[in-house]
């Protein structure tokens, strides 16, 4: 029960984060059309960061 | 389901040692050839494209060149037709300057010529003159003293000779 | 033209939903018989265990199963060698011998030892003990596991994607001996391995120093992707799902990087400069603890989720085809549960691209720390 509690605070919390990167390489993108490929990486990279940090957390609750 | 009790070490080192021989074997026989001619491919269009670029410079280099060179010709072209105006006048001018010159020398030259025989002829009259003197003085020297008429004929027959001359 | 391949693109997406479903309704058709016959799936437990079985590794290779009109249970597929070492060595038979049991009912006996599958694992039992006996949570108490060497399900799968991978650029590399631009499948794998190599090695490694690692990258990309995308298949491999396999990957990409790691890399992990002295043992703990343990344990439990969770939910969703079956009738469910399908495969097409260029991309990217060449303060 307790783990369940705690694997959705971390899915809230990657949720924030990945909602976040998203909006701001959107901002980005938006500002500047030329650089959107540069950003889309920067984007993914960051996401996959905070991806592996959630998911480390979501099986260390397991 | 427990994600650690699943860890199959035989899995593991299976995949490990596929994964090595994969790694190897496509090195080998695909990467290396593959990267290389694809780096090659990339050269070369890079090449083309900088001697294209080369060419064109050079192209443009020539038709400058060549337009220089006209316009160098042409330019000398107008010198030489220039020169070969001046000289041309340069050489009437300095014909006619010669040919006035040898003219007056000519003329000179015969007035003085003129002047020279007219000398001699003045000094061969001169001396005739005094010859036919001498000659008449010895003529009427001589005859004087046989006849007075005589002698005055002479004279004047002489005379006569001398206007003639 | 456009139209069309677009709409070749859907119906080779649509195939591979359909057999999914088909896949499940096959399992699904028959509703008796004790449990120890595999395959038949109906209740939420007996599909929450389906898809458990799914996930982990096999020791034969099944397309369907269905039962016969004279009630016996038809498997279709074949069966896999099993190698284990065992107390007294090594020990081959076929995966047949166990009857496509998975709950240790059925004991194998070979070179005077006996063997049970529990789960998709290969069990020695005891010398005195002739069945499995279990404690309350399902653990074997008269039997231990063996160091398994079989070629599993998984083992298959990585194979076949091997040799994929190998025909497919050894192609490529022939044809270049040929022509300056690849034709057939050439054409389609080249701007791939360009891909990688501009948008992957060389941002990240950096001009200099790129070449040596490309053919890592390359490999672990188009393994990962092709096995990937095998998950997808009918065939029902989940072989980047497999926790082993992942670790395996990590550790490479963790042994390429620190075994090319340069003089200021280390000078930068274990003795930061330009920070008091004191810190810099606290940092240096941090930094090999982010480069031994964070960063592959990160890389290799994103690829292992997001497959594992890439194939529970599309299963899970098939699956709605059975427990929607009394709401909706055969039809709706079906219906409802293939459109799912449809849209998740489509999505799982997508994932599979995603994490094989961010595991390589990440690879890159610690490479890239490691043989970074810092200028001197």
């Amino acid at each position: 029960m307790y783990n369940l509690i705690g694997a959705g605070l971390i899915v809230i919390g990657g949720g924030i984060g990945l909602g976040q990167i998203g909006g701001k390489a959107m901002e980005g993108i938006a500002r500047q059309p030329e650089a959107a490929g540069k950003i889309q990486t920067a984007m993914i990279i960051i996401g996959a960061l905070l991806e592996g940090l959630a998911f480390g957390a979501l099986l260390l609750g397991k | 389901m427990d994600i650690f009790n699943d860890f199959s070490i035989g899995l593991f080192a299976l995949q490990a040692v596929i994964l090595i021989v994969l790694l190897v074997l496509l090195k080998k026989f695909a990467w290396k050839p593959i990267l290389a001619s694809l780096e090659e491919r990339e050269t070369g269009i890079e090449d083309a494209l900088k001697s294209a670029e080369n060419a064109r410079k050079e192209m443009q280099n020539l038709t400058a060149d060549n337009e220089r060179l006209a316009k160098e010709a042409r330019a000398e072209r107008d010198a030489m037709m220039k020169e070969a105006r001046e000289i041309r006048e340069n050489m009437i001018a300095e014909a006619k300057e010669d040919a006035k010159e040898v003219t007056a020398s000519l003329i000179e030259k015969a007035q003085a010529s003129i002047a020279q025989e007219k000398q001699a002829a003045l000094a061969e009259i001169k001396k005739n003159v005094a010859d036919l003197s001498i000659g008449i003085a010895e003529s009427v020297i001589k005859k004087e003293l046989s006849n007075k008429k005589d002698q005055l004929d002479l004279v004047e027959g002489i005379l006569k000779d001398v206007t003639l001359n | 033209m456009n139209i069309a391949q677009k709409t070749t693109k859907f119906l080779t997406i649509a195939v591979i939903a359909l057999f999914t479903t088909v896949n499940f309704a096959l399992n699904s058709n028959e509703n008796n018989q004790g449990e120890e016959d595999g395959g038949k799936v109906n209740t939420k437990s007996e599909i929450t265990a389906y898809i458990q079985h799914h996930l982990a590794d096999s020791h034969d290779f099944s397309l369907f199963s269905y039962t016969s009109s004279e009630g016996e249970r038809k498997h279709f597929g074949f069966p896999l060698p099993v190698i284990v070492w065992t107390s007294k060595g090594l020990v081959t038979f076929m995966s047949s011998a166990f009857h496509h049991n998975d709950d240790g009912h059925v004991i194998v006996e070979k070179g005077g030892l006996k063997f049970a599958k529990i789960h998709s694992k290969i069990y020695e039992l005891d010398s005195n003990a002739a069945t499995v006996s279990f404690d309350e949570s399902h653990h074997a108490t008269n039997a231990h596991k063996v160091l398994d060497f079989s070629i599993t399900k998984s083992v298959f799968g990585i194979l076949l994607a091997s040799l994929l991978i190998f025909l497919g650029f050894t192609k490529l590399a022939k044809q270049y001996k040929t022509k300056a631009i690849p034709t057939g499948l050439g054409r389609a794998l080249e701007p791939l391995v360009l891909y990688v190599r501009d948008e992957i090695a060389r941002p990240n490694i950096g001009e200099k120093k790129y070449r040596k690692f490309m053919p890592y990258l390359l490999t672990v990309f188009f393994f990962i992707w092709i096995l990937n995308l095998m998950g997808l298949t009918p065939f029902g491999f989940n072989v980047t799902g497999q926790i082993a396999i992942t670790v395996c990957l990590a550790l490479f990409t963790l042994v390429v990087y620190i075994s090319n790691g340069t003089k200021d890399f280390w000078m930068h992990t274990l003795w930061m400069p330009g920070v008091p002295k004191l810190l810099r043992p606290i940092l240096a703990v941090l930094e090999l603890a982010g480069f031994l343990l964070i960063k592959p344990f990160s890389l290799l439990v994103r690829l292992f989720a997001n497959i594992t969770a890439g194939h529970s939910v599309v299963m899970g969703i098939a699956a709605l085809m059975i427990l929607l079956k009394t709401q909706f009738g055969t039809v709706g469910a079906t219906g409802i549960s293939f459109a799912l399908t449809l849209f998740l495969t489509v999505i799982e097409i997508l994932v599979a691209f995603l994490q094989a260029f961010i595991f390589t991309m990440l690879s890159a990217l610690f490479i890239g720390m490691a043989v970074e060449e810092h200028e001197h303060h």
